[in-house]
C-alpha cells in the first residue's frame, strides 16, 4: 500500500472520529444556553437540574473532542506536509483566529461551567455558558472558512515563494534599510509555488463559506436536538426524571424541527452552489455520467457500480436535477455531467453518491419525525406514544450518521483535489471548454529561472501531491493501527461514562435544599476553596468512583 | 523589527506558556507513582483536575501558530519527527483517558493499571518534548528542499536523550513544587522530600546538559557573540535555579514555584536564542536550514495574524487569570473527586 492511500485512510479515520463530537457540543451548547436562560428567568429548580445534568454530558463529549482534535492539527504536518506548505499562508489567518478566539474561550469558560457552578454568580454562570457556546461557534466559523477556501478558493493567488539571498558565509543579505533581500525560489530549476492571501475578507467570504457554514450549523442543531430527545425519550419511557425529561424534550423538539427544516433549505442552496462552482462534485453526488441533451433526471434511489459508469436499481424523477439546480419549470437545461471533465479530474462516484443520498434521506426522516412529534405535542398525547418515543431514542444514531455523511459527501466529492481549482469562465459566466471538449480549470504560468515562464500548472492541488515525502508507508500503517486501538478505547470510555451519567440522571434540588447546600459551600469556601470535580465527574453521590 | 521576528517571539511566548503550565501537570504525572495509597493518589490527580485540559490548549495554539506563520518549518518538523510525534499524540491521549477513567471503578488492578498508564504517558510525553528540543538545538539533517533526510533512530541520539532526561527532571521538580503547594499534612511532608530529590536530579542533568551543549554543539552558543545581552538570560536562569532550594529551605514554596516557572521560561528563551534565526537547523549542511524568512508565510498573512493576536491575546490572558483564581487554594477530596 502506498503512503497516499494510507494517509487518506488515517485522515478519514481520525477526522470521522473527531467529528462525532463538535456538532454535538455546538448543538448541545446552544440548548444548555437556552436551559440556563430559562432557569435564570423562572428560577425554577427543574431548569437548574436540567443545566447541571446536560453540562456533565457536554463535558464528557468535549474532553474527547479536544483529545481527538489535537491529532487533527498535528496530522496536517505529519502526513500532509506538502499540502501544509501549499496552503499554510492562506490557512494562517483562519487558524490563528481559531486558536486565539475560539480555543481559549471554550476551554477557559468550560472550566467555570463544569466546576464553577457554586463559585460564581448566576449571571456569570449564564455568561460562561454563552461563552462556551460562542467559542465553539467561532471554532466552526474559522475551520469552515479554511475548508471552504479549499472547495472554492477566493481572496488568494498562487505565486512563487521567495527565499532570502545568502552571502558567501550563507548568511542572509540585508539591504540598506536592514530588510532581508529575497529572490524567487527555485529548487533544481522548478519554482516553489504556494497559495498566498491577497484579500482577507475575500478569503473569509469565499463563494461557499456562508452556504456551508449555515448547513453545518443546522447539522449541529439537529445533533443537539436529537441527542436531548433521545435521552429524554428514554427517561419518559422508563418513567424516570419525568419533570426534567418532559420539559427538555419539548425544547429539543423545537430545536430539531427548526434544525431539520433549515437543513433542507441550506442543503438546497448548498447543492446549487456546488453545481455552479464544483460541477464535477454534484455530478458525483447524483451519479450523473453523461451531460446529454435536455433536462437531467434526479436519482431518488440507486446503487452505483464500484467501477464503471452505472447506477443499479435506479428510481429517477425525470428533469428533477435540472429543476432543482436551475429552478426551471418545466426543466429543459442539462446539468453538467462527469463526461465534461478529464478522466483524471473526476471524483469517485460510489462514496459521494451513497453518502449524499443517505444524508438526504435521513434529513427527510428528521423533518417527518419532528413534524409528527409536534403534531402529537399539539394533540397533547406525545408522551403516550411509546412507538414514537422509542423511535426518538434510536434516532440519535441517525443524527450522528447524517453529520458524518454530510462531510464524507463534501470531502470525497472534492477529489481528486485537496485544493479545488477554479473553473475558467467566459464573460457570461459559463464554463469554457478546451479543444477536446473538457471543462477548463484555471492554470498559472510557471516561472523559469532567469525570468520568463516555462509551462503551466493547474491552480489547485491534487490530494496525491499533498503528502509528506519523508514519511514511509510502514510508519503510517503503524500510526493507523495505533489510532485504531486508542480511538476504540476512547470511544468505549466515552460510551461508558455517558451511560453512567444517563443511568444516574438529573437531580432536582428544591430551592430550600439548594440554599442550604450553597450555604454549606460558602462556609467551606470561606475557610478553604477546594476543587474536587472532574471534567467528567459531576456531583453524583452514587458514582462508583469516590469511595476508595 | 519585521513581522517574521514578531511571530518568532509570539511562538516563543506560546511555548513558554505551554511549558510552564502543562509542565506542572506533566510533572505531577511523572512523580505520580511515588505517591502511595489510593487517597493520596486521588489528591495528586485532583490537584491538576480542572487545569490540565486548558493547559494543553497552549500546545494546540502553538502548533496552529507555527503552521500559520512558518508553514515550511511546520511541515518539515512535523513530517520529519513522524514517529516521535505519533508517540507523543499517543501519550497525550492515553494520559487524558487515564485521568478520566481511573476512578470510575474500584479495584486495585483496575486503578493500578490506569495509574501506571497516566504516569508512563506523562514521562514519555515529557521525554519526547525534550528529545524534540535536543534535536532542534543540535540540528537535523535537511536536504536542499528543506525536507527531513534522516531516520527515526538518528533522532534518538545521545545528546537529545540527555536533553529529554533533563526535561523529565525539570518537570518533575516543577510538578512536585506545585503538588507541595496544593497538598497538606503527611502527603505534603513526603512531597517535600521528593522536591529535594527532583531538584537534585534536575541539577545533575542541568550541569551535564550545559557542559555537553557548550562542548559539542557550538552552534547553540554562536548567537551569544552577536547578541551579548543574551547573557542576561543565562544569569537570570542560574539565579532562578539557585533560588529554588533557597525558597524551599526558607519555607516559601510559592517563590520556589515562581522560580521554577522562571527557570522553564528561561530555558525556552535560551532555546530560541540558540535557534535564531532558524526554526529548523540543518546539520550537516547548515545552508539548508529553515529560518524565519525562508519558511515564513507572506508579510500580509503575518500582519493579519499579528492584528488578530493583538486583539485576542488580552482576552486570553484575562480568562486564564480568572480560571486560575477560581481554582486557587489547597486540593481537598470530596466524595465527587476523581
Amino acid at each position: 500500500m502506498d503512503v497516499v492511500l494510507l494517509s487518506r485512510l488515517q485522515f478519514a479515520l481520525t477526522i470521522m472520529f473527531h467529528y462525532l463530537f463538535p456538532p454535538l457540543t455546538i448543538g448541545l451548547g446552544l440548548l444548555i444556553v437556552i436551559f440556563e436562560y430559562l432557569h435564570l428567568r423562572t428560577k425554577d429548580p427543574v431548569w437548574r437540574a436540567a443545566t447541571v445534568y446536560w453540562v456533565k454530558l457536554f463535558a464528557v463529549s468535549f474532553a474527547v473532542g479536544v483529545a481527538s482534535g489535537i491529532v487533527m492539527e498535528f496530522q496536517f504536518g505529519t502526513n500532509w506536509a506538502n499540502y501544509s506548505r501549499f496552503v499554510g499562508d492562506v490557512f494562517g489567518s483562519a487558524l490563528a483566529a481559531e486558536g486565539i478566539f475560539a480555543f481559549f474561550l471554550e476551554s477557559g469558560f468550560l472550566a467555570v461551567l463544569v466546576f464553577g457552578r457554586d463559585k460564581v454568580s448566576k449571571g456569570f454562570y449564564f455568561f460562561s455558558a454563552c461563552m462556551v457556546f460562542l467559542g465553539s461557534v467561532f471554532s466552526s466559523v474559522w475551520i469552515i472558512i479554511a475548508n471552504s477556501w479549499q472547495q472554492t478558493p477566493a481572496g488568494s493567488h498562487i505565486v512563487q515563494m521567495m527565499t532570502p539571498v545568502l552571502d558567501a558565509d550563507k548568511n542572509p543579505v540585508l539591504d540598506a534599510a536592514g530588510k532581508v533581500v529575497t529572490e524567487p525560489w527555485f529548487i533544481d530549476g522548478e519554482p516553489v509555488m504556494r497559495a498566498e492571501i491577497v484579500d482577507f475578507w475575500g478569503l473569509v467570504f469565499n463563494p461557499s463559506t456562508i452556504n456551508r457554514l449555515t448547513h453545518t450549523w443546522t447539522g449541529c442543531l439537529v445533533m443537539g436536538g436529537f441527542f436531548v430527545l433521545s435521552i429524554c425519550a428514554y427517561y419518559i419511557l422508563k418513567g424516570r426524571h419525568l419533570d426534567v425529561a418532559k420539559r427538555c424534550f419539548k425544547v429539543a423538539l423545537v430545536a430539531s424541527l427548526v434544525g431539520s427544516l433549515l437543513a433542507a433549505v441550506t442543503g438546497d442552496s448548498n447543492a446549487r452552489m456546488v453545481a455552479k462552482y464544483q460541477p464535477a462534485k454534484l455530478a458525483a453526488f447524483e451519479g450523473h455520467f453523461e451531460t446529454g441533451e435536455g433536462p437531467t433526471a434526479i436519482h431518488v434511489f440507486g446503487i452505483p457500480a464500484f467501477r464503471g459508469e452505472h447506477i443499479y436499481l435506479p428510481i429517477e424523477i425525470p428533469g428533477g436535477l435540472s429543476a432543482l439546480v436551475y429552478r426551471e419549470i418545466p426543466p429543459k437545461t442539462p446539468v453538467i455531467g462527469l463526461d465534461a471533465f478529464r478522466p483524471e479530474d473526476r471524483p469517485p462516484v460510489f462514496i459521494p453518491f451513497v453518502a449524499f443520498h443517505l444524508m438526504v434521506g435521513l434529513g427527510c426522516l428528521f423533518i417527518l419525525l419532528s413534524l409528527v412529534g409536534v403534531f402529537f405535542w399539539w394533540r397533547g398525547t406525545i408522551f403516550e406514544k411509546r412507538w414514537l418515543l422509542w423511535t426518538f431514542v434510536f434516532m440519535i444514531l441517525g443524527a450522528f450518521a447524517a453529520n458524518e455523511l454530510g462531510w464524507i459527501t463534501a470531502e470525497v466529492g472534492r477529489q481528486p483535489w485537496v485544493v479545488h481549482p477554479e473553473i475558467v469562465r467566459d464573460e457570461a459566466g459559463n464554463p469554457v471548454y478546451d479543444d477536446e471538449g473538457y471543462i477548463r480549470y484555471a492554470t498559472i504560468d510557471k516561472p523559469a529561472p532567469g525570468g520568463g515562464t516555462r509551462g503551466t500548472m493547474i491552480a489547485g492541488l491534487r490530494t496525491a501531491d499533498g503528502v509528506s515525502q519523508s514519511v514511509v508507508a510502514g510508519q503510517v500503517l503503524g500510526s493507523i493501527i495505533m489510532f485504531g486501538l486508542i480511538y476504540t478505547l476512547l470511544f468505549f470510555v466515552w460510551i461508558f461514562v455517558l451511560n453512567t451519567k444517563i443511568q444516574h440522571g438529573p437531580e432536582v434540588v428544591t430551592a430550600e435544599e439548594h440554599d442550604t447546600s450553597v450555604g454549606n459551600l460558602l462556609d467551606a469556601a470561606s475557610s478553604r476553596v477546594d476543587h474536587h470535580d472532574t471534567m467528567t465527574g459531576g456531583k453524583d453521590p452514587d458514582e462508583p468512583s469516590p469511595k476508595p | 523589527m519585521d513581522f517574521n521576528f514578531v511571530w518568532f517571539l509570539l511562538l516563543a511566548v506560546l511555548l513558554i506558556g505551554y511549558a510552564v503550565l502543562d509542565g506542572f501537570d506533566l510533572g505531577v504525572g511523572i512523580v505520580y507513582l511515588a505517591v502511595k495509597g489510593d487517597t493520596e493518589r486521588r489528591l495528586a490527580l485532583n490537584s491538576i483536575g480542572p487545569l490540565w485540559d486548558g493547559n494543553e490548549v497552549w500546545l494546540v495554539t502553538f502548533g496552529g501558530a507555527l503552521f500559520a506563520a512558518f508553514p515550511e518549518a511546520y511541515a518539515t518538523i512535523f513530517s520529519g519527527f513522524y514517529l516521535p510525534f505519533m508517540f507523543l499524540l499517543f501519550a497525550l491521549i492515553f494520559r487524558a483517558v487515564s485521568i478520566e477513567f481511573r476512578s470510575k471503578r474500584p479495584g486495585r488492578l483496575w486503578r493500578g493499571a490506569w495509574d501506571t498508564g497516566f504516569s508512563l504517558a506523562s514521562i514519555v510525553a515529557t521525554l519526547l518534548f525534550g528529545v524534540a528540543v535536543g534535536n532542534s538545538v543540535r540540528g537535523i539533517p535537511l536536504d536542499e528542499n528543506g525536507r527531513f533526510a534522516g531516520t527515526f533512530f538518528e533522532l534518538l541520539n545521545p545528546y537529545s536523550l540527555c536533553v529529554g532526561l533533563m526535561a523529565v527532571a525539570l518537570f518533575a521538580m516543577h510538578g512536585t513544587i506545585y503538588l507541595y503547594l496544593k497538598t497538606e499534612g503527611d502527603l505534603q511532608k513526603r512531597v517535600h522530600r521528593w522536591m529535594w530529590r527532583a531538584f537534585g536530579a534536575f541539577l545533575i542533568m542541568y550541569i551535564l546538559t550545559t557542559i555537553w551543549t557548550l562542548t559539542e554543539v557550538p552552534r547553540a552558543t554562536a548567537n551569544f557573540r552577536d547578541y551579548p545581552w543574551a547573557w542576561i538570560i543565562v544569569v537570570l536562569n542560574v539565579l532562578a535555579i539557585a533560588n529554588i532550594p533557597r525558597a524551599i529551605h526558607k519555607g516559601k514554596p510559592g517563590y520556589a514555584f515562581v522560580s521554577s516557572a522562571c527557570t522553564i521560561a528561561a530555558f525556552v528563551f535560551l532555546l530560541c536564542i540558540a535557534l535564531y534565526p532558524n526554526l529548523a537547523t540543518s546539520n550537516p549542511s547548515p545552508e539548508n536550514s529553515l529560518n524565519i524568512y525562508n519558511a515564513a508565510s507572506s508579510d500580509k498573512t503575518l500582519g493579519i495574524m499579528a492584528l488578530i493576536a493583538l486583539i485576542g491575546v488580552p482576552f486570553v490572558l484575562t480568562y486564564t487569570g480568572i480560571i486560575y483564581w477560581t481554582f486557587r487554594g489547597k486540593v481537598q477530596l470530596g466524595e465527587h473527586s476523581y
